[in-house]
C-alpha cells in the first residue's frame, strides 16, 4: 500500500476509509474502513468467504451503490457525492463490467450488445463503434457470432460477449463479480486466459471478485477480506 | 424491447386503435346526426325574422293621461288595438336589409290562413307565400319539394305546393286542382304543382307553399303586402345583435334564431358532450392497458434495465426509452385508429337510411370534421404519454445493484 506512491505508478482506483452499513432490518456494518489502491495494469482479485462484503465493496467501487461513507477516487477524481447522471456517464466511460450472469439483451444481436455502451458514449460514429466492437469480438475469438441473436449462443460464449462489451469503451478498469462463477472448468480457463492476456498484452486494469482460489492465485495481487475488513493485500 | 413483447404491444396498440377509431366514428356519427337534426330546423329557419306582432299597446291611454299620472292604474282585459299583421313600409325595409353587408339574403314571406275543401270537409291550413327562388337559395326550399318542380309555383299561375301529408288527406295528385277558402270567405281553386315534405309530419299536414303573388291574390292584398321578412346572415352568431338592431331601426318585432330554437342548441351540445365522454372513456381504458403492459414489461426487463444502468445509461435514458415505447404505441395505434375511424365513418355513411320523415336523406349522416381527427390524435398521444410516464419513472428508479446482486 505504502509502496504504491513510491513506484510513481498511475493510480486508477483509490478507496479511502470506506464504511457501509445495512440498516434493514437491523443495522449491520458490512464494510469497515476499507482503504486500498489499484494501479494501472494490475490484475487484482478480491477473495473472501460468502458474506464478507466483497461484492458490496465492488458495487461501491463501481459507483452504482452510493450509500456509503468514505472517499472513492477513480482516475484521481472524487466519485463520492456526485449526482446519478454524472456517475452513469463515468461508469459508461471509465468502467467495464463483467458479472456472474452475462446480462446480454436478448432482443439484440451479439454485435449490437457489444456496441451498446459505445453508442451511449457517443464518442465515435456508429460505424466506428461497430468496427471497434468487431475488433473486441475478434480479439476474444467470437467474431463469427457477431450477427447471432444474443440468446442463441452458449454460456461461455455469452460471458465472452459480456467481456467484449466491457471493453468496447476502453475503460480504465474492468470490474468483475464472480465472472467465472457460472462457467465450467474449460470456459473458466478461457475467461481467465482472456483476463490474463488483457492485463499482460493490453495493460488493462482488472478488479475481480471471486471465490475461486485457483483463479485468484493466478492473478497478480490478492485482496482477502473477512467480516468487512481487508485482512491481506 | 418492443420486439420482445410484440404480441402484448400489439394488443396495446390495438386498444388505442380501437378506442380512437370508435372515438372518431362516434363523434362523426353523432355530429352528423346533430347537423342533420339542426339542419332540419335551422337551415329552414331565418336567422332573423322581422314581423309585426299583434299585441296590445304598451302605452294604454289611462297611463298617458296627465290626470291619472300619480295613481296606480289597474287595467284588465286589455285588447290589442287596431293593428295590422302587415309590415309597414315593407319595400324600403327589405331593400335596407338586403343592402346590409352582414346579410346573405332576405326574402319576404306571407302567411295566409286557409281552409282546404275536401268535399264537405274543411281542413285548416296555412299557405306560405314565398319568393321561390330566394327561398331555394337561402333556405334550401328545393330540398324539401319531393315531387314536382318548385319553380312551377312561381311560373304557373294560381299554383300550390302541398304538404305531402296534406296531399294524402286531400287525395290530390300533381296536376289536380284543390279548392281553398280564405279566412275572408273567398273560395279559390289552386293547381297542385308539387309535394313538400319537411320531415316533420305535423308541419306537412298543415303547411303548403305558394308564390308570394298567388298568396297576395288569395288574400286580396296589394303587391307590397308581406307579413314577414326572413333574413339569413353570413354569421349565425350575429343574429341576436342584428335582431336587436333591426327592431330598433325599423320599429318592428325581430326574433333571432337562437331565441326561437334554443332547445336545438342544448340538444346538440348535450349529444356532443356524451360522445366526447364515451370517446375519452375508451381512451382512458386503452391508457390503462398500456400502463399494465409497460409495467409487466418493466418487471420482465429488470435485468436489461439493470445492465443498461450499469453500463452507463442514466435513469433519464431509461425513462426516455419507456416513454418512447408508450408514445410510439400511442402514435401508431392512434394513426391506425384515425384511419379505421375514417373507414368506419365511410361505412356508416353508406348504410342506407330511408325514412319518410327525412326525404333528402338516403344514408346515415356522418360529419368528417378534421377537428375530431385532430382531437383524437392529440388525445391518443396524451393518454399514452401518461400511461407510459409512471412505469417509465419506475423503471428509471430501478437500482441495478439490487438486481445484479439478487442473481
Amino acid at each position: 500500500m505504502e509502496g504504491s506512491e513510491e513506484k510513481m505508478q498511475e493510480v486508477i482506483l483509490e478507496a479511502r476509509g470506506i464504511n457501509k452499513s445495512f440498516h434493514d432490518p437491523v443495522t449491520v456494518q458490512v464494510l469497515r474502513d476499507i482503504t486500498f489502491t489499484v494501479n494501472k495494469g494490475e490484475f487484482v482479485s478480491v477473495i473472501g468467504k460468502s458474506g464478507c462484503g466483497k461484492s458490496t465493496l465492488l458495487y461501491i467501487l463501481s459507483t452504482m451503490d452510493t450509500d456509503y461513507t468514505g472517499e472513492l477516487y477513480i482516475d484521481a477524481e472524487l466519485m463520492s457525492g456526485r449526482p446519478d447522471p454524472e456517475l452513469a456517464r463515468i461508469r459508461n466511460e471509465k468502467i467495464g463490467f463483467v458479472f456472474q450472469f452475462h446480462y446480454l439483451l436478448n432482443e439484440f444481436t451479439v454485435l449490437r450488445n457489444v456496441m451498446l455502451p459505445g453508442l451511449k458514449l457517443g464518442r465515435y460514429s456508429e460505424q466506428e463503434v461497430e468496427h471497434r466492437a468487431m475488433e473486441r469480438l475478434k480479439m476474444l475469438g467470437i467474431d463469427h457470432l457477431a450477427k447471432q441473436s444474443a440468446y442463441r449462443i452458449s454460456g461461455g460464449e455469452k460471458q465472452r460477449v459480456a467481456i467484449a462489451r466491457a471493453l468496447v469503451n476502453d475503460p480504465h478498469i474492468i470490474m468483475g463479480d464472480e465472472p467465472t462463477g457460472n462457467l465450467d472448468k474449460r470456459n473458466s480457463d478461457i475467461v481467465f486466459n482472456i483476463f490474463k492476456e488483457l492485463t499482460e498484452v493490453h495493460n488493462q486494469t482488472l478488479l475481480i471478485v471471486t471465490h475461486d482460489t485457483e483463479f485468484a492465485e493466478n492473478s497478480h495481487r490478492i485482496i482477502e477480506m473477512e467480516d468487512g475488513r481487508i485482512i491481506r493485500q | 424491447m418492443l420486439l420482445a413483447r410484440w404480441r402484448q404491444t400489439l394488443v396495446a396498440a390495438v386498444g388505442v386503435t380501437f378506442s380512437i377509431a370508435m372515438f372518431i366514428t362516434l363523434l362523426g356519427f353523432m355530429n352528423g346526426l346533430n347537423d342533420l337534426l339542426d339542419g332540419l330546423i335551422l337551415n329552414r329557419t331565418p336567422h332573423v325574422r322581422l314581423y309585426n306582432e299583434i299585441k296590445p299597446s304598451e302605452n294604454q291611454p289611462v297611463n298617458v293621461s296627465g290626470q291619472y299620472k300619480d295613481s296606480y292604474n289597474f287595467i284588465s282585459s286589455v285588447k290589442a288595438g287596431i293593428s295590422r299583421q302587415e309590415i309597414y313600409n315593407s319595400g324600403p325595409i327589405l331593400q335596407a336589409v338586403k343592402d346590409d353587408e352582414r346579410v346573405l339574403g332576405a326574402t319576404p314571406k306571407l302567411l295566409a290562413q286557409v281552409f282546404y275543401n275536401e268535399g264537405t270537409i274543411e281542413i285548416t291550413g296555412v299557405i306560405n307565400g314565398v319568393d321561390v327562388e330566394e327561398e331555394s337559395r337561402l333556405f334550401n326550399f328545393q330540398d324539401y319539394v319531393t315531387s314536382g318542380n318548385p319553380i312551377d309555383a312561381k311560373n304557373v299561375a294560381n299554383s300550390i305546393i302541398l304538404g305531402k301529408a296534406l296531399a294524402e288527406i286531400l287525395v290530390a295528385d300533381i296536376g289536380d286542382v284543390v279548392q281553398v277558402t280564405t279566412a275572408q270567405g273567398e273560395r279559390f281553386p289552386l293547381k297542385v304543382v308539387g309535394y313538400f315534405q319537411s320531415g316533420i309530419q305535423e308541419i306537412d299536414k298543415v303547411q303548403s307553399y305558394a308564390s308570394i303573388a298567388t298568396t297576395q291574390k288569395l288574400l286580396g292584398k296589394p303587391a307590397n303586402y308581406m307579413t314577414d321578412i326572413q333574413v339569413k346572415l353570413y354569421d349565425l352568431e350575429q343574429a341576436p345583435a342584428v335582431a336587436r338592431e333591426y327592431a330598433q331601426l325599423f320599429q318592428i318585432d325581430a326574433e333571432d334564431i337562437q331565441t326561437a330554437n334554443a332547445q336545438f342548441e342544448t340538444g346538440s351540445s348535450v349529444r356532443s358532450l356524451i360522445s366526447y365522454a364515451v370517446g375519452i372513456t375508451l381512451l382512458i381504458v386503452a391508457g390503462f392497458g398500456i400502463f399494465n403492459i409497460l409495467n409487466m414489461m418493466i418487471y420482465e426487463k429488470m435485468d436489461s434495465i439493470a445492465i443498461l444502468k450499469a453500463t452507463g445509461f442514466s435513469g433519464r435514458d431509461v425513462n426516455l426509452v419507456f416513454v418512447v415505447i408508450a408514445m410510439s404505441i400511442g402514435l401508431f395505434g392512434g394513426m391506425l385508429g384515425l384511419v379505421f375511424g375514417f373507414l368506419f365513418s365511410l361505412v356508416i355513411d353508406n348504410i342506407p337510411f330511408n325514412t319518410s320523415a327525412l326525404p333528402t336523406i338516403t344514408t346515415y349522416p356522418v360529419n368528417y370534421d378534421p377537428m375530431y381527427y385532430f382531437i383524437g390524435g392529440v388525445f391518443s398521444l396524451v393518454t399514452t404519454y401518461f400511461a407510459g410516464f409512471f412505469p417509465a419513472r419506475k423503471a428509471s428508479k430501478v437500482d441495478p445493484v439490487e438486481i445484479i446482486r439478487g442473481k
